[in-house]
């Protein structure tokens, strides 16, 4: 089958390409890229013939987005998602290829489980899955797990998500060890003996709301520590979901260093504040936990000065009846795949970044730091493509999500930019 | 008029509206004086207690007022109920509504509780209670003794002592007592008062004999002994050296002053026996008062229902 994508404005950072053209893709392939520069909003008068053609006209058109942290849930905890939702969920917000964590039970340390995600995502998913691997057996922080044996059987990197490696040693043997495979190990910052029993920002609002507070130390600790131990080991550290301003100084300072590190932050951090929880909204409850306006545009400056290399969701569905508790026990997470283009396409809008600088950081900045293939439109490369109208207003609606996870704290709220087509190896979702 | 259904903090509530149940609790505070202690204002109505936590007095109190306005009283405590069978917290709750209740009286260790069984029910919840947040029935009736024996709050000075970081009951007398016009002061070791605190319109200090200058009222909170254990201060001993109440102490404040304190007391700990039981105590008091408070809120609610 041959697909032709018409008239429509290729963005894609990693070839520097911003220009109208055509995409023609045979066998989930893409053919030829003709490129048509000075031609704005003037119909492309020559006839290639295709057995589909989408119309791009005035709509953007950039490489499949690459989300380098997601909550996919199974093994062990289909009832708030499955490989299969996840990943359509992924597909619907304009994402090709996910990376999942490793919190599953059992606990992805093992090249079984690995083996049995990448299987499963064959069989049953809707875009590319890369697993990431435990740093330690079982999240316990305690012994490494077999990196090597697990990034063979296709870990991209390794990550304690959910929980941090408290024992310094352990982390910086991992840090060593792990550049034998060359692969990146993702830290989760949180001091635990400064978090202990903490369900939000710590601040007045949560004296006000009477909820045990998560300090931004907690997290600015850890970050400073593992900057430290990859300065000394020269190991490859990735900071996941930066939340607080006092982070993004310490990475850029360290960046400034030569230190080999990347960060990344969620839509949520540079979206809303702590106030979000006020009236024990649960779906708001997330960790790291919403910040202030102050830490939302330390994180704008550190996405606009290149200190955040990377955007990604930490999509983290739960059940709606967990949702449902009081708040102190409710689970923390945002169900995040399906809002993330809208929410950071706020960024172009409000000119903290340019239309390049967030793709790059939502495609080629991630295949950089994790070694894939993709997030780009090349000749000759799978077909991993998203069309994007950006100027459709919608509403979000939870009801709505694909995702099993309805847990959004940007339930009703008015976004512009959809992705209205997702082309994954050549399979065309339309919206 | 109350603007609510519910009790759900003094955060929620105005100045008038805290003034209103005094006002209303003067008139029963009568009624419970009288030899017979009932009246029949809520005859035919249901009250549930459902506490979560254990809980002697408060339960108590708010049984008996119920009990004095003539309503049905049906304790639930969570020991015998379906919840250690793994029922989920809204499920109790419905099925309490379910069975008739018009007043769902709450006490939960997890703050927030309450405002999520009054978006789901339409029963009227009273929180008795919940997490580190608030314990409004409280401070109502320690603004109504704070009245009776002060008058007019606009010129007192008064203070918090103890534990602030972790009591519910601290912060519903910091709102009830700014709103009310009084100026606030909190003492206790910097582990135990949250950073930021002032903004909520009090003052801090730290070294008991300074803060206790010249105040009207002293209000004394509990000390958990758990608080030493995860080492907010080091010893208890030392803790007593510091922030207990002593004679000497009290000798620092007004010589009209009040001593309050929510019960239970750890005697020796942060309260002397001298002051606990000395002329300048109205501990007991405060829990008389607290059933006029308790039934003036359940009439006041009914009434907001119609």
């Amino acid at each position: 089958m041959k697909i032709l994508i018409k008239d429509g404005h290729i963005l894609d950072p990693s070839q520097n390409i911003d220009c109208r053209g055509d995409i023609i893709i045979e066998d989930l392939k893409i053919q030829e890229i003709i490129l048509k520069p000075g031609e704005q909003h003037q119909r492309h008068k020559e006839n290639i013939r295709a057995d589909k053609i989408i119309d791009a006209n005035r709509h953007l058109v950039i490489p499949g987005l690459i989300d380098m942290h997601v909550h996919l849930r199974e093994p062990g905890f289909e009832y708030k998602e499955t490989i299969k939702t996840g990943t359509f969920a992924a597909i619907k917000g304009g994402f090709t290829a996910v990376c999942c964590m490793p919190n599953t039970n059992p606990v992805n340390d093992h090249e079984s489980v690995t083996e049995f995600i990448i299987r499963k995502s064959k069989q049953e998913g809707f875009c590319t899955v890369y697993p990431v691997g435990a740093i330690t057996k079982g999240q316990k922080g305690e012994e490494l797990a077999e990196i090597g044996t697990m990034k063979n059987e296709g870990c991209v990197a390794f990550s304690d998500d959910g929980r941090p490696v408290m024992n310094s040693t352990v982390m910086k043997r991992a840090l060593e060890y792990s550049k034998t495979f060359n692969v990146p190990i993702i830290s989760h910052s949180e001091d635990l003996t400064l978090s202990e029993g903490g369900v939000m920002n710590e601040g007045l609002l949560s004296v006000k709301l009477g909820l045990r507070g998560i300090p931004p130390e907690a997290e600015q600790i850890m970050i400073f520590r593992d900057i430290l131990l990859a300065e000394s080991t020269g190991g490859g550290l990735h900071i996941a979901h930066v939340s607080t301003a006092g982070s993004v100084k310490l990475i850029r300072e360290a960046k400034k260093r030569g230190v080999n590190i990347t960060a990344e932050t969620c839509p949520h951090y540079f979206s809303i504040t702590e106030d979000a929880v006020e009236g024990y909204n649960t779906n708001a409850k997330v960790n790291p936990p919403l910040r202030t306006f102050h830490d939302i545009e330390a994180i704008k400056e550190g996405l606009a000065d290149g200190t955040i290399d990377v955007i990604a969701t930490d999509h983290a569905p739960h059940h709606v009846d967990e949702k449902l508790n009081p708040f102190d026990s409710a689970p923390f997470g945002i169900s995040g795949l399906e809002t993330a283009l809208g929410l950071c396409l706020k960024l172009v809008q409000e000119g903290v970044l340019t239309k390049k600088a967030l793709i790059e950081k939502m495609t080629v900045n991630p295949a950089k730091i994790l070694g894939l293939n993709g997030g780009n439109i090349k000749t000759g490369s799978l077909a991993n493509i998203v069309i994007i109208d950006e100027s459709k207003e919608y509403k979000v609606k939870a009801e709505d999500f694909v995702s099993k996870g309805k847990n959004t704290p940007f339930d009703g709220w008015t976004l512009r930019g959809l992705p209205i087509c997702t082309i994954y190896k050549g399979i065309i979702y339309e919206w | 008029m109350l603007k609510s259904k519910d009790l759900l903090g003094i955060k929620e509530l105005t100045a008038e509206e805290i003034t209103l149940v005094l006002n209303t609790a003067a008139g029963f505070r009568d009624v419970i004086a009288r030899d017979i202690k009932k009246v029949p204002a809520l005859r035919g109505k249901t009250t549930v207690n459902l506490f979560f936590e254990p809980s002697t007095r408060t339960r108590t109190s708010f049984e008996l007022a119920a009990k004095r306005l003539s309503t049905d009283v049906i304790n639930f405590s969570v020991p015998t109920s379906s919840v250690v069978k793994g029922e989920s917290l809204i499920d109790t709750a419905m099925t309490v509504q379910a069975l008739g209740a018009d007043f769902i009286i709450i006490r939960h260790s997890s703050s927030g509780v309450p405002h999520l069984l009054s978006n789901k029910l339409k029963a009227s919840i009273i929180n008795a209670g919940d997490g580190i947040n608030e314990h409004p029935t409280q401070a109502l009736l320690d603004a109504f003794t704070i009245r009776e024996k002060k008058g007019d709050f606009r010129n007192l000075k008064i203070a918090i002592v103890g534990d602030i970081a972790h009591s519910r009951v601290a912060k519903s007398n910091i709102y009830s007592l700014t709103k009310l016009g009084a100026k606030v002061r909190l003492i206790g070791p910097p582990t135990l008062i949250p950073r930021n605190i002032e903004q909520l319109g009090v003052e801090v200090f730290h070294v008991m004999e300074e803060g206790l200058q010249d105040v009207d009222v002293i209000m004394m909170l509990r000390i958990q002994m758990e608080r030493q254990d995860k080492g907010f201060f080091p010893t208890t001993e030392e803790y007593v050296k510091n922030w207990c109440l002593t004679s000497k102490r009290l000798s620092f404040a007004k010589k009209d002053a009040i001593v309050m304190h929510p019960g239970p007391m750890n005697r020796g700990i942060e309260i002397t026996s001298e002051v606990a039981d000395g002329a300048s105590s109205v501990i007991l008091e405060q829990v008389t008062n607290g059933i006029a408070i308790r039934m003036a809120v359940m009439y006041l609610l009914s009434g907001s229902r119609k």
